[in-house]
Formats: C-alpha cells, sequence, structure tokens
C-alpha cells in the first residue's frame, strides 16, 4: 500500500506539491460519490481527502455541512464508509486521509475504528475536534492500526505548540489558511505563506494546506510558499451540490477542475 | 490549557485547533479575574442593584398544602430578564469587558439567554449577536423582539431541526471566524472547558443564597433541591453549596417531551449514552451509528441533546438523581401553580415543579423541598393557550 511517505519523496524529486481532493463519502450518494472520486483520481489527485458525514460539523461551512447531511440521507455510515473506501482502493492504490469527528469515532470503538480504517486501505485519520491535548485518547490505537497521525495547525497556533504538534504528527500537518471553518473563498488568506514558511522552518513533517484553497492559483501559491500539498473541498463539494440533478455534469466539471489544478500546480 | 475541565470521564474541551488559543485566553482571564477585588465588586453592584439579587426564598404555602409536604421556591423569575441568565450573562459580560473584547455572541434556545445577553450587550455597549435556531425563532417570537429592542442581531440558523444544538453550531462557527475581537458568551454549563465551570461558578449564588435562606428562615438545610435540567446551568447554580451536603437530595428534572419511552423528548441523561458533543463528553441522545439526535420538548430551554458534564458525573456518582417530566405533566403543573399561588413559572422551571406534583402524598408533612423557580412563564402563555386553551 502506498504510503504518504512515498508520495511526498515521489513529489518532491518533482519538485511539486500534491493535489488532495476533499470529498464527503456518499455524497449525493455512493455510486455517484465512488464515480467522483475515480474521476478525481484520474485528473490527477495524488491523495485523497475523505469526510464520513457527521450531524453536528463544527470545523465546516454551509457547503461540506449539506454535503453531510446528502450523505446521511442517502444511507452513508460509517460500515458503508469502509465499504466505499475499498472500492476506491481496487481501483488505485492511492493514500487516503479519513477526515472525521470524534463521536463517530468513540461509538465505533476507538481500537476498532482505526484497525477497520486501516484494513480499508486507509493512511490517517484526522479527527476535528480534538487536539494534541487529549491525542493520548487515540494515538496508542492509531499506532497499534499502523496509521499515520495528522493534526491540525491555524493561523493563531503559536509556535511552541506548533512544534508540539509536529512531535506528534506522522503522516502530514493539516495547515488551515484562515481563522474559520471550511468553505470557498475568492481570495487566499494574506497570512498563509507566511504560516507554511513559519512551519517548514519549524518541521520536516510534510505540511498541507486547506480551508478556502478554491482556485488553481490558491494551490499553486501554497505550493510556492513551500507547502508539501493543496487541500481542497468546499469548491469541488460546490461543484456536486450545483449539479446535483446531472450527476455527469458534476463529474465533467470536478474532473476538469482537478486537471486544471494539477496543471497549475506541474507548471514550471 | 492549565486545566483539562474534568468532571469524572465527562467534559473536557474536544474543539478544533482553531479554538484552543482563544479557550486558553478565556481560561487565563477567568482565574485572573474571577477573585479579583475590583471584578467581584463590580459584579456584586450589579447583581445587586441591576439584576435583582438576592432573590426570595419563597415559602409556597398553597402549593404547600396541595402536595402535602413543605416547598420553597426560590425566585429566580423575578430577575431582570425574567430568569437565572442574567446570573451568567453579567458575569461572561463583565468578564469579556475586562479581557478587553469588544463584540458578544450566543446561542439561545428559549430566548432567555439570548435576552439577557442583549440586556448585557446594551448595557456595557457591546455589538452583540445572537444565534437562534428557526424554530426557536418561530415560537419564541416575543423573545425575539425584545433581543432587538436591546439593540442585538438576532441570527436565524436552519441547520438540523433548528433548536439550541444548530444555534450552538453557528455560534461556534462563526467565534472561529472572529476569535480576535469577539467573547462568545456560553449560556449553559456544558459546551468545552473552561464554560462548564465557568457558568457553574456564576450560577453558584443561587445556591449560596439559599443555603443561608433556609438557615435563617427554617433553621435548617432542606431534604431535597428540586431543578430542571437542559444544558443544566441553573439545576447546577441550584446544587453546588448543596453537593457537601449529603443529607440534601438533589434532583434533576429533564424534558421527557412527549415520554420518554416514544424517544420524542430531551432527556439525556435518563436515555442517553456518553458521547462528544459541543467541545465536551457528557450523556448525549445519539443514534447507534453515534449521529446526535433530534430532541423533542416543549419548553425551547430544555430542547437539548447533551447535558451538563457536571450532571453525568454527580449522576454516575449517585450523588444527584435525573428524572424526566413529559409535556403533558408539565401543562398540568403549569395551570395548577399558576392558579393557586398566581405565579407563572417558565415551562422549563415547570418540569422540576410537575416531579415535586408528582410526589404528593409520599413524604411527610414536615419535608422541606426547594424547588429552583429559574424563570417567569410570560414568553409561554402563548404555547400554553395553544394546548390548553382557556374556555
Amino acid at each position: 500500500m502506498k504510503s504518504y511517505r512515498d508520495v511526498f519523496s515521489e513529489l518532491s524529486r518533482q519538485n511539486r506539491a500534491a493535489l488532495i481532493p476533499f470529498f464527503v463519502v456518499g455524497d449525493p450518494d455512493f455510486d455517484t460519490s465512488l464515480a467522483l472520486v475515480k474521476a478525481a483520481i484520474d485528473a490527477g489527485a495524488d491523495i485523497l481527502e475523505l469526510g464520513i458525514p457527521f450531524s453536528d460539523p463544527i470545523a465546516d461551512g454551509p457547503t461540506i455541512q449539506k454535503a453531510d447531511i446528502r450523505a446521511a440521507r442517502s444511507g452513508m455510515n460509517v460500515r458503508r464508509a469502509m465499504e466505499f473506501i475499498r472500492h476506491v482502493k481496487q481501483y488505485r492504490d492511492i493514500p487516503i486521509g479519513l477526515l472525521m469527528y470524534y463521536n463517530l469515532v468513540c461509538h465505533y470503538g476507538k481500537a476498532e475504528f482505526f484497525r477497520d480504517a486501516r484494513d480499508a486501505g486507509v493512511n490517517s485519520v484526522l479527527i476535528a475536534d480534538m487536539t494534541i491535548d487529549d491525542a493520548d485518547e487515540v494515538l496508542g490505537s492509531v499506532r497499534a492500526a499502523g496509521l499515520d497521525s495528522v493534526f491540525m495547525v491555524t493561523p493563531n497556533t503559536s509556535p511552541e505548540r506548533m512544534k508540539q504538534i509536529a512531535a506528534q504528527t506522522t503522516g502530514f500537518i493539516y495547515t488551515v489558511s484562515v481563522l474559520g471553518v471550511t468553505g470557498s473563498r475568492d481570495a487566499l488568506s494574506d497570512s498563509v505563506e507566511d504560516l507554511v514558511r513559519r512551519l517548514k522552518s519549524l518541521t520536516d513533517v510534510p505540511v498541507c494546506v486547506g480551508f478556502g484553497i478554491s482556485k488553481p492559483e490558491h494551490a499553486r501559491a501554497v505550493a510556492d510558499a513551500g507547502a508539501d500539498g493543496a487541500i481542497i473541498g468546499s469548491r469541488i463539494v460546490g461543484m456536486i451540490e450545483a449539479h446535483l440533478d446531472d450527476p455527469g455534469r458534476a463529474i465533467a466539471e470536478v474532473s476538469a477542475f482537478i486537471k486544471q489544478v494539477k496543471t497549475t500546480l506541474c507548471e514550471a | 490549557m492549565k486545566h483539562k475541565g474534568r468532571y469524572g470521564n465527562y467534559g473536557g474541551y474536544y474543539v478544533p485547533e482553531v479554538l484552543i488559543p482563544v479557550l486558553e485566553e478565556l481560561e487565563e482571564a477567568f482565574d485572573r479575574f474571577r477573585d479579583d477585588p475590583v471584578f467581584v465588586a463590580e459584579l456584586s453592584d450589579l447583581s445587586t442593584h441591576y439584576a435583582g439579587r438576592p432573590t426570595p426564598l419563597y415559602h409556597a404555602k398553597r402549593f404547600s398544602e396541595h402536595v402535602g409536604f413543605k416547598v420553597y421556591l426560590k425566585r429566580e423569575d423575578l430577575l431582570h430578564g425574567g430568569a437565572h441568565k442574567v446570573n451568567n450573562t453579567l458575569g461572561q459580560g463583565l468578564l469579556a469587558k475586562y479581557m478587553g473584547k469588544s463584540k458578544l455572541i450566543a446561542e439561545t434556545g428559549a430566548g432567555q439567554h439570548g435576552l439577557a445577553t442583549a440586556m448585557i450587550g446594551a448595557l456595557l455597549g457591546m455589538e452583540t449577536k445572537i444565534f437562534m435556531g428557526v424554530t426557536d425563532v418561530e415560537r419564541q417570537s416575543v423573545n425575539v423582539h425584545k433581543m432587538k429592542l436591546c439593540g442585538a442581531e438576532v441570527v436565524p440558523v436552519e441547520g438540523g431541526t433548528g433548536t439550541l444544538k444548530d444555534a450552538i453550531n453557528d455560534a461556534l462557527r462563526y467565534w472561529t471566524s472572529h476569535v480576535t475581537d469577539t467573547f462568545y458568551l456560553f449560556g449553559t454549563a456544558a459546551g468545552p472547558h473552561p464554560y462548564p465551570t465557568i457558568v457553574r461558578h456564576f450560577q453558584s449564588c443561587i445556591s449560596r443564597e439559599a443555603r443561608q435562606q433556609f438557615l435563617d428562615q427554617t433553621g435548617r438545610l432542606p431534604d431535597m433541591v428540586v431543578a430542571c435540567v437542559g444544558g443544566g446551568s441553573n439545576a447546577i447554580g441550584a446544587f453546588a453549596h448543596f453537593i457537601d451536603d449529603p443529607d440534601v437530595k438533589l434532583i434533576g428534572v429533564e424534558a421527557g417531551g412527549q415520554g420518554v419511552a416514544t424517544g420524542r423528548h430531551a432527556a439525556s441523561i435518563v436515555a442517553g449514552t456518553p458521547g462528544v458533543l459541543h467541545g465536551a463528553r457528557s450523556y448525549l441522545l445519539q443514534d447507534a451509528e453515534g449521529q446526535v439526535m433530534d430532541t423533542e420538548s416543549i419548553s425551547a430551554g430544555l430542547d437539548y441533546p447533551g447535558v451538563g458534564p457536571e450532571h453525568c458525573y454527580l449522576s454516575d456518582i449517585g450523588r444527584a438523581q435525573y428524572v424526566a417530566a413529559d409535556d403533558a405533566e408539565v401543562l398540568e403543573t403549569f395551570g395548577l401553580l399558576t392558579r393557586i399561588e398566581g405565579i407563572l413559572p417558565a415551562l422549563e422551571s415547570t418540569h422540576a415543579l410537575a416531579y415535586v406534583a408528582g410526589l404528593k402524598g409520599t413524604l411527610g408533612p414536615e419535608t422541606i423541598v426547594m424547588v429552583n423557580l429559574s424563570g417567569r412563564g410570560d414568553k409561554d402563555v402563548g404555547i400554553v393557550e395553544q394546548h390548553r386553551p382557556l374556555e
């Protein structure tokens, strides 16, 4: 199974950043969602970030909240998400990061959750509502399952805490570009390039940037600042939402957009 | 953070990383100002002259006669704004001011906490935004109007069932985008640390006063203290100074809605299982997957699927007992208290009264029971009229 290390070292040889699209698993339904993810892989995704729908996603803005509701209504749950991931991995061996809310993990059973996620082909789990302060509640099971850990750094994280977060992180640091929740934004935050540089000066752990990366040039800008990857969520999920009556068109638009980002990231 | 904010296995701060620096700042400010003489003096002055403390402890003789034992009502309903909520909003509002914050946000269910925050926003000259579920905006329109009159902006929240839980989600989201100048004035003894501790601190004046009032008026402590529990702020305030008195029974009454057996209720401790919501581990109403469930109660203020962590702990160690009263019992008791005491209780507080009314004939005549009458029922007259129209 391909690891983050494999991907990041390969990309570093090519001197480019990873393209990481985000999807809510099962949005708007199992089959369309799977077709979207496959199209994203074909269009050039290097890593996938996948969310399992939760009733109260406090770190997410309206676009992803609505996707959570669509996916939940279509019958998506943790067990079916594992099955979904198995399908994805059968299609292509691509690293997968899960984005979770803690209650779902606790309810499933922590050890079982991480073990089943690993068995399905997941590389890491980021719990949106858990920080390094409580990491001891999960890290034992994460390591036992052979998963990588991913934690967030935000623009208001102190340098001292950045170091502590880096020390607990084996996968990549999920760097939040703005003070706020997920969502498309017209402009990239002014502070994000500076944030990436500060972080890179403190740690060798790969740094990927998310929240508000909505355009190819945003992805390129964070890559140029030294980021190892760009995570694009709400912009893509918004395309799915815009074409609920025409899944074929949603797939075509998502695919075209990812290709465009990929091209921008690959330009010399 | 200096402390974990745990009550046994419950509480903590399960939040996105972006909130850690602000919660740290809040914890530090609370530690610094809670016993600061200048802060304490200003809060005490406002509590007395603005909010109306101390509140009376009233021996409700006709209600006592009806049930066959002595019932005393702690009259938080007489406070400015009509509920205990002002104890907390004054405390946290002042804390915000001492921290140099210029804006307040809050969530609200029944509108009582929103109103109490709007009042304090006006009093302290701070811009105030209140997040309120669309369902609640509709069923508590009078409070919405009052908040607006106080100059607050009311933000209707559509997600989920449009109730308190969704309002908290959106207030948390807004806060993450405005952490620098905005103080989140959390309304109940739940949410991430340090809120449960802060809210308990500012609400514990209820039991501090009541304890002394019982000694003065009856020469002894009550046998039982009863309070309604949604998130649990009035209840923890009513319990706090009695927790170390093992002979005082503590009873929290949750919202039984259509009846606990129907699944349509908001009785988190009575019928829930441990889970993590809004930054804390507590008993939670959730489905087999861990998705948080919709709740139902006639009282918007109790319509919440989680509950304060200290209540979960008190329940587990057996120090407090939690029960549920359903909507029908509540409406019955609302009519009763109004008729024989001339007091309109808030539907939230009526849950506590309904439990006590249900004890009729089971306790000796010398038994003393305190009910925390956490709010007044003027806001609920329309709802009561809907269910029990006057002939």
